[in-house]
C-alpha cells in the first residue's frame, strides 16, 4: 500500500486518534489486509503506540494481519443457519478447499471465514462468496458452486 | 429547497408534498431488504424500470424500492398500490406479465398470489394474509410504504411531527416525563426502563452529554434492527433527536455493526437529508435546540453490543467492558453522561410523543408495554420479522403467524434472547411474551431473536453451539468468562462426540455458577443460560449422550450412522450418484450399501432418497447391521418371488 494512499485515508478522518477504528476499517477495506508498514504509518501519524494498534487489529474480527485470497467465502453459522445444517455446509467447504475458517489456501484462491448471521435467515443455510449470497444450500450444491470460481 | 424553520413551515411543506401525490396513481413497491435482495429483488427492479419504459408507462406508474416487509420466506415481494395487490417470489421473468396483466389489464395473476395453506385459498391483499393479519405493526409497518432514501416519503406519512411537537409544544422535562410514564423498556436486552436511564443522564452534573443508538445487533438469528436501519432510518433518527432534547445532549452517535454496510449508507443519507431540511443541526425548527449526529462502524466484536464495551470502542479502543461502579448514563463515553438505547427503543420514541404515554401503556402486559419485533427463524414455515403486542403467547407467534414447523415435523423448543437466552419447551408455549415472563421461564427477551427448533435439533448441540459462540466472542478480560466458558465448551463438545462421562453435568453446573456470579459484564454473567435452560428442560438428552452414547435427535455427527435398509432400497441409484464421498456401493438392481469407513455423514443420501422408498435411516446408540452378503443383494422382481 502506498504511503500517499494511507495518508489520504488518515486525513479524511482529520488525523484524529479517536477515529482510529474508522481509519483502520477503511484501510482494511481498501487493501484487504493490514501489513505492518501500514500499521506503523498509522501509529506515527496519529501518535498512538503500535501496541495499541496491534491490540485493536487482533481484537476485532474485521481486521486481517495476513493477505486474503481472491475469493472470500463466508459461511453463515448463525443460529438459524446452524439448526438448518450450516455445519454440513462448512464441512463441504473445508473438504473442497482444503482449508479451515480463518485460513487462505496456497494459491490465494479462497479465504474461508465463518460469520454469525448475515440477516437473511429465511434463506438458511447461507453461504456468501464475494458478497453474493447463495441461499438454501445443500452439501452437493455447495461443492458445485465452489467449482465456478477461478 | 429552503430550510424548514418553524413547525408551521413543516406542516405547510408536508401538505405541499401530499397535494403533489396522487393517491390513485399506481405505485409498485418492491421489497429490497437483505433477504429479498439475496433472492433477486435488484434484478426485478431493473426489469420493472425497463418494462415500464418499453410499454410507455414510465411516467404513469411509480416504483418504490422499500425496506424489509418482514415476510422474508416469500421474497422478493411486490405490493401494487392503491389496490394493495401482493405478489410473492417474483422473478425477473414475471415482470412483463405483471405490467401487462395487472397494471394495464387490472387482472390478478393467480400464480404469484399467496395461498393460505389451511384452506388452500388464494389471497390478494397483503393485510388479509395470516402472517400479516395477526400482527400489530406499529413500529415496523411503515417499512413497506417508504423509500428509505427519501425523506419526503417519511414526511408524507407524518414523519418528524413528533420532533416538531416535542421541540416546540413540550418542555424537555415533559418529553422525559412522557417517556417515563410510557414505561418504555429497552428493546436490546435487559429491558431497563428508558425513561429512568434518560433521567439519570439528565440529572448528572457534567454539562456535555451524549445519546447513542446501539445498532451493533450481534445476536445470531436476529435482524430486526437491520431491517429498521435499512428500511426506516429517519424514524430512529427522529427518536434520537427527541432523546437528545430530553436529556439535554447536543451530540448523538450511531454505532452500527460492520456487517451491515447498507444500514450505514442509509443512515448517513438520512442524516444528510435531515440536515438539508433543517431538521438536524443548529436551532432546529426555531426551538434553539442544536443537535449533531455521528456514525461509527463497529469492527466485528459481539461484546461491543454491551454498553461499556460499545463506548470504549467508540473512543477508538479495543472494545472491552469496564466495571459499572458508576453507570454509563452518568459516566460513559469520554467519561460523560451517555444514554445508550437500542435501535428499536429509539424507533418507539416518536410514536410515544405523537400518541401519548396513555395510548402506549394501553398495549401490552402489566410490566411490558407496547409491541416487540421478533425475528422468527429456524425450523419455521414463515420465516420473517413479526411485530406483536407484548403479552402475545409464543403459540400464537409460532403457529398462527409463523405457520408452525415445516415438513410435518414436531415442534421441540424455541430459543429466545440470543446467546444469553434460553430454550423454552413445548409445554410452556402458552407463555405470554414479556420481559419478566421470559426471564421467569429461564430465558430472556434479549433483542428478540426467536429460533424455532424441531425434533431433529439436538439440545446438547444447541448448548454447545452457543457456548462455542460466546467462548469465541469473550473479550478475555476476566477469568470466569474466558477460562470457564472454554472449559464448558470442551466438556460439551466431548458429550456431543460421545466422550462424555459421569460427573460432566455437575462440573458444567459448577462452572456455570461461577461464570454467573463472578463475570465482569453481562456477556459472561448470562453466558451459561443456554446450557442451564436446556439442562432444565431436556436433561434426558444430556444423559442419553453421556450414558448410552446416543443422540435422541439423531443429529450429533459422531453419534450417528447412516444406514440403507435393504428391505426398502430399490436400487434407484440417486444416493450413490450424489454422495460427495463416493461411499455408496451398488448398481442397477443391486441393493445399495454405505461404506461406513468412507462415509463423512454429510446426510446427502438421507435427503435425496425418494420419500416413497425412505430407505436411508439414521442410527444412534445401536451398532450398524453388517452389510448384506453379495449373493443376496440382487433385487428380484416381485412376480418372480411369488413364483
Amino acid at each position: 500500500m502506498e504511503i500517499e494512499k494511507i495518508d489520504q485515508i488518515i486525513d479524511k478522518h482529520n488525523g484524529e486518534a479517536s477515529n482510529l477504528l474508522q481509519i483502520m476499517l477503511e484501510l482494511q477495506s481498501s487493501n484487504n489486509w493490514l501489513p505492518k508498514e501500514v500499521l506503523k504509518r498509522v501509529s506515527e501519524r496519529l501518535d498512538v503506540p503500535l501496541t495499541r494498534i496491534q491490540h485493536i487489529a487482533t481484537f476485532y474480527k474485521a481486521f486481517s494481519l495476513v493477505p486474503k485470497g481472491r475469493h472470500k467465502v463466508h459461511i453463515c453459522v448463525g443460529t438459524a443457519c446452524h439448526v438448518r445444517g450450516a455445519s454440513r455446509i462448512l464441512d463441504t467447504v473445508e473438504e473442497a478447499t482444503g482449508i479451515k475458517p480463518g485460513e487462505t489456501d496456497m494459491e490465494m484462491k479462497f479465504s474461508v471465514e465463518t460469520v454469525n448471521c448475515l440477516g437473511c435467515c429465511a434463506l438458511g443455510p447461507v453461504m456468501e462468496i464475494d458478497g453474493k449470497t447463495h441461499g438454501k444450500m445443500s452439501p452437493a450444491q455447495t461443492a458445485s458452486v465452489l467449482k465456478n470460481y477461478e | 429547497m429552503l430550510q424548514i424553520k418553524t413547525p408551521a413551515q413543516l406542516e405547510e411543506f408536508r401538505e405541499g408534498l401530499l397535494s403533489k401525490r396522487d393517491p390513485n396513481k399506481p405505485c409498485i413497491t418492491l421489497c429490497s431488504g437483505s433477504a429479498c435482495h439475496a433472492s433477486g429483488s435488484t434484478e426485478v427492479a431493473a426489469r420493472l424500470e425497463e418494462e415500464l419504459k418499453t410499454q410507455g408507462l414510465a411516467d404513469q406508474v411509480d416504483i418504490r424500492r422499500t425496506g424489509c416487509h418482514g415476510f422474508c420466506e416469500r421474497g422478493p415481494i411486490i405490493v401494487i398500490h392503491p389496490d394493495e395487490i401482493c405478489y410473492f417470489q417474483v422473478q425477473p421473468d414475471d415482470v412483463a406479465e405483471i405490467i401487462t396483466e395487472t397494471i394495464k389489464g387490472k387482472k390478478i395473476i393467480e400464480r404469484l398470489l399467496y395461498t393460505d395453506p389451511v384452506v388452500n385459498e388464494k389471497i390478494i391483499h397483503e393485510s388479509r394474509i395470516p402472517f400479516y393479519k395477526n400482527q400489530e405493526r406499529l413500529v415496523f409497518g411503515s417499512n413497506g410504504s417508504i423509500d428509505p432514501k427519501s425523506i419526503d416519503d417519511y414526511l408524507a406519512i407524518g414523519g418528524y411531527s413528533a420532533l416538531s411537537k416535542a421541540l416546540t409544544a413540550m418542555t424537555d422535562l415533559e418529553v422525559l416525563g412522557e417517556v417515563k410514564k410510557a414505561n418504555l423498556r429497552g428493546r436490546g436486552g435487559a429491558g431497563f426502563p428508558a425513561g429512568i436511564k434518560w433521567e439519570g443522564s439528565r440529572n448528572a452534573p457534567e454539562p456535555i452529554k451524549y445519546v447513542i443508538v446501539n445498532a451493533d445487533e450481534g445476536d445470531p438469528g436476529a435482524y430486526m434492527d437491520r431491517a429498521l436501519l435499512e428500511g426506516n432510518p429517519h424514524c430512529i433518527l427522529e427518536g434520537l433527536i427527541i432523546g437528545g432534547y430530553a436529556v439535554k445532549a447536543n451530540e448523538g452517535y450511531f454505532y452500527v455493526r460492520q456487517e451491515y454496510p447498507l444500514a450505514v449508507i442509509n443512515i448517513l443519507h438520512a442524516i444528510k437529508e435531515a440536515e438539508r431540511y433543517g431538521l438536524l443541526g443548529e436551532n432546529i425548527l426555531g426551538s434553539g435546540f442544536n443537535f449533531k449526529v455521528h456514525v461509527h462502524q463497529g469492527a466485528g466484536a459481539f461484546v461491543c453490543g454491551e454498553s461499556t464495551a460499545l463506548m470504549t470502542s467508540l473512543e477508538g479502543k479495543a472494545g472491552e467492558p469496564r466495571p459499572k461502579y458508576v453507570r454509563s448514563n452518568v459516566k460513559g463515553l469520554w467519561e460523560r453522561p451517555s444514554v445508550l438505547n437500542n435501535v428499536e427503543t429509539w424507533a418507539n420514541v416518536p410514536m410515544i410523543i405523537n400518541k401519548g404515554a396513555d395510548w402506549f401503556t394501553s398495549i401490552g402486559t402489566e410490566s411490558s408495554k407496547g409491541t416487540k419485533i421478533f425475528s422468527l427463524v429456524g425450523k419455521i414455515t414463515n420465516t420473517g420479522l413479526v411485530e406483536v403486542p407484548m403479552g402475545t403467547t409464543l403459540r400464537e407467534i409460532i403457529f398462527t403467524i409463523g405457520g408452525g414447523i415445516p415438513g410435518g415435523r414436531k415442534f421441540k423448543a424455541v430459543q429466545t434472547g440470543g446467546p444469553s437466552g434460553g430454550c423454552i419447551p413445548e409445554d410452556k408455549l402458552d407463555l405470554q411474551v414479556g420481559f419478566d415472563e421470559l426471564t421467569k421461564a429461564g430465558s430472556m427477551m434479549g433483542s428478540g431473536g426467536m429460533i424455532a427448533m424441531d425434533e431433529d435439533t439436538c439440545m446438547v448441540d444447541v448448548a454447545r453451539y452457543f457456548i462455542a459462540f460466546l467462548t469465541d466472542e469473550s473479550c478475555g478480560k476476566c477469568v470466569p468468562c474466558r477460562e470457564g466458558l472454554r472449559q464448558m465448551h470442551r466438556i460439551l463438545t466431548n458429550i456431543t462426540q460421545g466422550k462424555g462421562k459421569e460427573g460432566d453435568i455437575e462440573l458444567l453446573e459448577e462452572l456455570a455458577e461461577t461464570a454467573v456470579e463472578a463475570s465482569l459484564c453481562a456477556l459472561g454473567k448470562s453466558a451459561p443460560n443456554p446450557f442451564l435452560s436446556t439442562l432444565k428442560y431436556f436433561r434426558e438428552e444430556y444423559e442419553a449422550h453421556i450414558r448410552e452414547k446416543r443422540c435422541p435427535a439423531l443429529s450429533c455427527k459422531e453419534l450417528i450412522n447412516f444406514y440403507i435398509d435393504p428391505e426398502k432400497c430399490r436400487a434407484c441409484g440417486t444416493c450413490r450418484k450424489q454422495c460427495p464421498a463416493s461411499a455408496i456401493n451398488g448398481d442397477k438392481k443391486i441393493i445399495h450399501i454405505i461404506d461406513q469407513d468412507k462415509c463423512t455423514k454429510c446426510g446427502t443420501c438421507f435427503e435425496v432418497c425418494p420419500t416413497k422408498f425412505g430407505a436411508v435411516t439414521k442410527l444412534s446408540g445401536v451398532p450398524v447391521p453388517p452389510p448384506l452378503p453379495e449373493d443376496q443383494r440382487t433385487i428380484k422382481k416381485k412376480s418372480k418371488e411369488n413364483e
